[in-house]
């Protein structure tokens, strides 16, 4: 028994083989860049990252879903749901138009500490609803998205929320570097964190191993004495924190937050999962993949706005890089029957 | 013009790891009943997968009527006159008797001049003339799923009669019938023979294919060992044709010696009446209790019972006199039970993983750093160990486990269980669908570790491996225990006996 040991070229090669999707979608950001002003610059450099650790965080949760080949379509609510509630709990004492006038004015880390409290509740509801009452996970969590949203409504009576604390925007917002020239967002900070720490949990831990077992196969990962049951809810639990800390930065990003909020980021997070090589067949699927995905699907975005397209026209760009990736990656277990 | 119907030659099939067919063949003549023969995992299925175009050969012909045809699919197979009745039937029984004969193929009619819509009420006449040709006198509006499983057996029979087949496979059709029901099966069957239909018969049960066939074409490990009229053959001629080899070199010496009384079964009892009800057995200190019976003798589900796949409404279950609560693997595998499930695809590897994942995933907290880091050095030497002890061939640790064959994959999966270091060790089927080589091996790893001390429960359908391998074979009929034999003396008709104590 001995491993091969592959050349870097072979090992570039072989990748780009198995993810054209990926290929593609750098090659056509490399011709955008070339071709117009402005897009190799600091400024942009940065907005990509902010954007892409946000989409990051959210995809990390969403990917335990889909690699025990579950989906989690009230990620988007839900960051909407954390945003809001972090917005009105982080709003200034003398802020004039305070949608509850009779809260103190709260500490943002405490804020936080609420935000995915609120987190782990919804993602233990989505994951009890489908390991205790057997509800497929496309259903179960497209009934939470519904309901999560209409509490958002209820919360807020659909009013924009702004007037947040200024420590919590600076706090999430600010930079290292020079903000002219070079520079790095906090925000790529608390991505890197929750990469290496979802890194450390799929690959060293029980919980993510049997999360791999679950994908790979169920019923002989409940007959090997895993816990399925409690596995699966641990990791729409896990999710839902992260959807919570997305809403928490998000929020402070945006500057404000309504119950429009992350709609539409759970179909975000899954295409990113996919192009990145998390099958959706299940059991395969990792961080740095995730990362991958998300990056170059946000590239995607920038290069659509660069090249000058009409942003309605990007809708449809995205949803068909999303079907190619998957058909993709399925064709890669047809051809072997 | 050929004197076959049809003629399959030379048919070669590979999966991962393994050979199916060898230049296997059959020939076929018109109005005959052609039975292929062949132990388990010799290629039946598989050929016939073939002729029905649901498996593409890498190799070899099909010829029809001398003409070489190639079949594309089962839609091109019907088309051409070939039909199946599959081994597990796949009706849709939520939807009406004559709804499933036409299946795909709807008689259709246009309303309005223009609209194609189906034409129910022909598809009914029809099928209402077709359920009589194979004597079922069924209203084809009934719904599928209100029949027995030898009607449906008997609809999934006349959908093939429908297609106007020429060749119709019967892949072990008898399996779950009465004999009642193998009467009117052989009625209809005698009818298509007169009508020229050639019919492809698998089946174990010997009387059957001595009484019903005219040829008999025999395989062993995907190859074609020769065709025989029927009428030519006794019933041992056949099983020395289909196993092939002396029976004395088959299985290990074994130098186990069962020790005092450890395990202990009392009334255990499915929560399912027709399930396992009422099981009393005691498992001694390195002994191989072996159990056998026919097909549906509810021996899987109450080993699954014991080992908390399955519930149980009552009964006890004791190691060395302390009892053990078990209502999932979980808690069994706490205690010591270990279970090698029968379906290694659907209960026992996780394909898309890799070998070191998969030996390791039920005994994880063994390699733990600082009680929740995985030390994957630690689980390296697990691979390592099981690797050279059970001779288990993989190019690495981190290939994926679906790319080796089944015997390797096997070996795997005991040495997931082995790594919990069991006392008692239920093996169903283990050394089903595994070449013979792999076998052998396996044998030897059972016989190694009963003389370790371990307690092992083996269940096997193969009659040899029973007597082969057991020091006692407890006997399973319709759910109840109905006997034990002693290893040393036990022959296939004392066994044979016990599991057809119908009550």
């Amino acid at each position: 028994m001995q491993t091969k040991k592959k050349s870097p070229v072979q090992a570039v090669l072989n990748y780009m083989k198995s993810n054209p999707i990926v290929v593609l979608l750098v090659l056509a950001a490399a011709i955008v860049g070339f071709t117009r002003e402005n897009f190799f610059s600091w400024g942009n450099l940065g907005n990509l990252v902010s954007n892409t650790a946000i989409r990051f965080i959210i995809a990390l949760g969403v990917s335990g879903c889909l690699i025990t080949k579950g989906t989690d379509l009230s990620a988007g609510r839900q960051v909407g749901l954390a945003g809001c509630v972090a917005g009105i709990l982080i709003q200034r004492g003398s802020y004039g138009s305070r949608l509850f006038p009779g809260l103190p004015e709260m500490n943002m880390w405490v804020v936080l500490l609420i935000v995915v409290a609120m987190g782990a509740f919804f993602g233990i509801v989505n994951g009890t609803i489908v390991t205790r009452l057997h509800v497929p996970p496309f259903i179960a969590t497209l009934g939470t998205q519904t309901i999560v949203y209409g509490i958002c409504l209820v919360l807020t009576d659909a009013q924009p929320i702004g007037g947040f604390q200024d420590v919590y925007i600076r706090r999430i917002t600010g930079r290292i570097g020079n903000p002219k020239g070079f520079y790095i967002p906090y925000l790529f900070f608390v991505a890197l964190f929750f990469g290496l720490l979802f890194w450390f949990i799929y690959n060293k831990t029980r919980h993510g191993k049997y999360m791999y077992a679950i994908g790979g196969n169920e019923n002989a990962a409940e007959v090997s004495g895993v816990n399925t049951a409690w596995t699966l809810t641990k990791i729409y639990m896990l999710a839902g924190i992260m959807y919570a800390v997305a809403g928490y930065l998000l929020a402070a990003k945006s500057g404000g937050a309504s119950a429009g909020m992350g709609q539409g980021y759970e179909l975000e997070a899954i295409a990113g999962c996919t192009i990145g090589g998390v099958s959706t067949t299940g059991g395969i699927g990792t961080v740095s993949g995730v990362l991958v995905g998300v990056l170059v699907f946000e590239l995607l975005k920038i290069v659509l706005q660069f090249l000058g397209v009409n942003p309605y026209y990007n809708f449809i760009v995205q949803g068909l890089v999303i079907v190619i990736a998957v058909a993709l990656d399925i064709r890669k277990y047809i051809a072997k029957k | 013009m050929s004197e076959f119907l049809l003629e399959m030659r030379g048919v070669c099939k590979s999966f991962p790891g393994v050979k199916a067919l060898d230049h296997a063949q059959l020939q076929l003549r018109p109005g005959s009943v052609h039975a292929l023969m062949g132990e388990n995992g010799a290629g039946k299925s598989t050929l016939m997968k073939c002729m029905f175009g649901i498996y593409k050969m890498d190799e070899g012909e099909i010829r029809m009527d001398g003409e070489r045809v190639e079949i594309r699919d089962p839609l091109d197979a019907l088309q051409k006159g070939i039909a199946m009745v599959h081994q597990e039937l796949q009706p849709i029984p939520e939807r009406t008797i004559g709804e499933n004969i036409f299946l795909g193929r709807y008689p259709m009619k246009k309303a309005l001049g223009f609209i194609p819509i189906v034409d129910h009420k022909k598809m009914y006449e029809d099928a209402a003339a077709l359920l009589k040709r194979v004597r079922m006198d069924f209203d084809p509006r009934q719904r599928l799923g209100d029949l027995s499983v030898s009607q449906m057996q008997s609809v999934e029979i006349a959908k093939a009669v429908s297609a106007n087949c020429r060749v119709l496979i019967l892949d072990e059709p008898t399996s779950s019938l009465t004999d009642n029901e193998v009467e009117a099966l052989f009625r209809i069957m005698d009818d298509l023979k007169r009508d020229g239909v050639a019919i492809v018969y698998i089946s174990h049960k010997m009387d059957e294919i001595l009484r019903i066939a005219d040829d008999v074409t025999i395989m062993r490990d995907g190859q074609y060992i020769g065709t025989w009229p029927a009428r030519e053959l006794t019933t041992d001629q056949i099983i020395t044709r289909m196993v092939g080899r002396e029976m004395s070199n088959l299985y290990p010496p074994r130098s186990n010696t069962p020790g005092e009384v450890v395990f202990e079964v009392e009334d255990f009892t499915s929560i399912h009446p027709r399930s396992f009800r009422n099981v009393s057995f005691q498992l001694r200190k390195g002994e191989i209790l072996g159990v056998g019976g026919l097909v549906g003798a509810q021996r899987t589900e109450l080993m699954e019972g014991l080992f908390g796949i399955r519930a149980h409404s009552k009964g006890t279950i004791r190691y060395k006199g302390q009892e053990l609560k078990i209502h999932r693997p979980k808690h069994a595998i706490d205690q010591g039970v270990a279970m090698l499930t029968e379906d290694r695809r659907s209960t026992g590897i996780m394909g898309v993983l890799s070998v070191a994942d998969n030996i390791s995933i039920s005994s994880l907290r063994k390699y733990l750093d600082f009680g929740v880091m995985i030390n994957s050095r630690k689980v390296e030497d697990l691979v390592r160990e099981n690797v050279r002890k059970m001779n288990i061939k993989t190019p690495s640790s981190k290939t994926q486990i679906k790319s080796l064959s089944g015997g390797n994959q096997q070996k795997v999966l005991i040495g997931r269980w082995l790594a919990n270091d069991p006392d008692v060790l239920i093996l169903d089927e283990p050394t089903r669908g595994i070449d013979v080589g792999a076998k052998y091996e396996i044998y030897c790893i059972i016989a190694d570790l009963a003389a370790q001390g371990k307690s092992i429960i083996m269940i096997s359908s193969e009659m040899s491996e029973l007597i082969g391998m057991s020091d006692r074979v407890m006997v399973m009929c319709d759910g109840r225990v109905t006997g034990f034999v002693d290893g040393a003396g036990a022959t296939q008709e004392a066994i044979m006996s016990l599991a057809t104590q119908f009550e």
